[in-house]
């Protein structure tokens, strides 16, 4: 028996096998690097729209840029998701990058809510509070509704926080809009939903919103 | 991580495993390999060989087996052929009366009683020192017998297997397992260098006819006589060679009924043959045959059964997903983004590894092809190969596991 040539064999198929992993590692990590580099260009967009916020009184207000950051969080939150569900491995820097989009996600919430009110603009803010599949199955069907509805609503602007995160911003905004842990929870204009609300039951409060306000061509984002 | 995950890795890393060590044997003893194409060869003498020929209703091929072995090159009156008509009932035993006369030729019809009776028949009225066996549906190189009888030069050497070609496919199913036996040649000559061979194949196999007066005749060795042959003589510490040059043609099967029927039998064959000698399982005195060849066999079963499952768990899993969606919001496209973005494309390490895993296939399948071929040939059969075996291998094989659980017995047809 020829033992040195089974070690061998198993030292190089330890090697390739290492190797695929490692390749595997490396282009998930610049997947993340990707998303982080996302992240600061609309860190510094959204700075620059608080500064434009600062100078309203010195611009009109179809001066001021609103509805570019929604589309480009949007396709953030998809790859947010996206690796949360592929590159599993590196779930602490997941994590983090969760985190300060949900800051990016809470500043553009302000800021569009002062700037509808200051401007006029007719908007409705929908919170959307979920959690992974196994504690909170209804999230993926409430994901999927407000999806749909903002493709159908324009006006709808969504933001998504995952319940559980670790972040005391997202604690604050639970805490304040008080939203029960009976998940997925929803905060329309302020106003609180808890439990699965389906497409035609948003639909009438987002009817109901809408009414009284001018529909504007504001663009939206979701998280599933 | 999930289970599945961790069993999908260890199976991947035992399948590389395998690959790897068949690929360091190639690396190493590549100038062992022989390549005679169009090398005229001499033996020193020309030892008198009888090749059975069992059939069981061949009428239509039978005559073209009989002709190629006529046709050999090597001295005819060291050439005897035995045909034995094991109880056919089409006009088989009228076309062997035709060869009547001809002095290298007698012929026997017996009542039907398998394979293995009219091997044993054949081996009973041998008088020759070498032996062989030529299904009925299958014809010889003509310079196949000479490429073969020079491994007999190693004393040691008490049977070798020639390389199987399959003969003009004509469709997908024969075209993919002409791949497939390129890939055998490759992959015999790697276990054969590793004394590892389990299996001396009816097309065209020689044994040393003192084999059988040693360790017993045929048996009927659940359907597979010619792979329980092999299993006998590594247990006993026979020497089995591959002849990598030595090519005999055989017809494969034309339909995926036809196939799944074959492999049935074939693996039903493997699995009981390994039951019974298991007892060569990681045993140091049977080499890498009880190290190597065996585990690989088993794991290669586990493997393609593990990965049919895992694979309709995570079809599965999509369908739920994708029903949820639509009975939610309605079919909807995904969006284009989502399409042409590359941080899309998949790189999971389950993803890459696989592709690892293919591409050690891929190069082994190439490597035979260039052993039967002369030069390695990648064409789109290759593809089919992947797609039609990943869908029905796991059906045969698990039926072969079935059967063996349910002690329920394969049929030849």
């Amino acid at each position: 028996m020829d033992w040195k040539k089974y070690l061998i064999v198993f030292i190089l198929t330890a090697g390739v096998f290492g190797s695929a992993l490692y390749v595997s590692n490396t282009l998930n990590g610049k997947k993340l690097t990707e998303l982080k580099s996302i992240e600061d260009k609309l860190s510094i967009d959204i700075l620059s729209s608080e500064v434009q916020y600062s100078l309203l009184e010195e611009l009109s207000c179809n001066q001021v840029t609103t509805s570019v950051l929604s589309d480009e969080l949007s396709s953030l939150a998809d790859k947010i998701t996206y690796s949360e569900e592929n590159l599993g491995a590196n779930s602490d820097q997941i994590s983090q990058l969760k985190q300060s989009y949900s800051l990016l996600e809470i500043k553009d919430y302000l800021l569009m809510k002062k700037i509808s009110e200051r401007c006029n603009k007719k908007s409705v803010f929908v919170l959307y509070f979920y959690s992974n599949e196994d504690a909170c199955p209804d999230c993926v069907k409430q994901g999927y509704i407000l999806t749909d509805l903002r493709q159908a609503y324009p006006e709808l602007r969504v933001y998504s926080f995952d319940y559980n995160l670790n972040l005391s911003a997202v604690k604050a905004m639970i805490s304040i809009y008080k939203v029960p842990s009976d998940l997925p929870g929803l905060v329309i204009n302020g106003q609180v939903y808890s439990g699965l609300q389906t497409r035609e039951q948003i639909e009438s409060v987002l009817k109901l919103k809408l009414q009284t306000k001018t529909p504007t061509a504001t663009k939206t984002k979701v998280q599933q | 991580m999930p289970i599945q995950e961790i069993v999908f890795y260890g199976l991947s890393f035992l399948s590389i495993y395998v690959q790897i060590f068949l690929l360091i044997t190639f690396i190493e003893r590549r100038k062992e390999i022989k390549y005679r194409t169009g090398q005229h060869i001499d033996l020193k003498e020309y030892p008198s060989v009888t090749v059975v020929v069992p059939c069981w209703n061949e009428e239509k091929t039978i005559g073209g087996t009989i002709e190629s072995l006529l046709a050999l090159d090597y001295p005819s009156d060291k050439v005897n052929i035995i045909l034995v008509d094991d109880g056919s009932t089409d006009n088989t035993w009228n076309v062997m009366q035709g060869y009547i006369g001809n002095p290298q030729i007698t012929a026997y019809q017996k009542e039907n009683g398998g394979k293995h009776t009219a091997m044993n028949l054949g081996i009973s009225k041998t008088t020759t020192p070498f032996i062989g066996c030529l299904d009925a549906d299958s014809f010889v190189d003509h310079q196949a017998l000479k490429r073969i009888m020079t491994y007999f030069d190693d004393t040691e050497v008490m049977a070798v297997s020639p390389a199987i070609i399959v003969t003009k496919p004509k469709n997908v199913v024969q075209r993919i397992q002409k791949i497939e036996y390129h890939w055998g040649i490759y992959t015999k000559k790697m276990l054969g260098l590793n004394g590892a061979i389990h299996v001396a194949p009816g097309p065209f196999s020689i044994i040393r006819t003192s084999v059988f007066a040693k360790i017993g005749n045929f048996k009927k060795a659940h359907n597979t006589e010619d792979m329980e042959i092999a299993y006998r003589m590594q247990a006993n510490h026979m020497k089995i060679e591959h002849a990598n040059d030595a090519f005999v043609y055989t017809v494969t099967p034309n339909t995926v009924k036809k196939l799944y029927k074959q492999r049935l039998r074939w693996i039903y064959g493997f699995i009981q043959n390994t039951i019974d000698y298991r007892r060569l399982l990681f045993k140091k005195e049977y080499g890498n045959f009880g190290y190597f060849t065996l585990p690989s066999g088993v794991l290669s079963v586990v493997s393609v059964v593990f990965i049919f499952f895992f694979t309709i768990y995570n079809i599965g899993h999509f369908i739920v997903q994708q029903t949820i969606k639509i009975s939610t919001v309605g079919v909807s496209l995904p969006t284009a983004t989502h399409i042409f973005d590359p941080f899309y494309i998949n790189t999971k390490a389950i993803t890459i590894v696989t592709l690892v895993l293919y591409g050690t296939v891929i190069l082994a399948m190439l490597i035979g092809s260039r052993m039967a071929e002369g030069k390695p040939k990648f064409s789109f059969s290759f593809i089919w190969f992947f797609i039609i075996y990943s869908v029905i291998a796991p059906f045969w094989l698990m039926k072969a596991v079935y059967n063996t659980v349910f002690a329920k017995k394969t049929a030849w047809r």
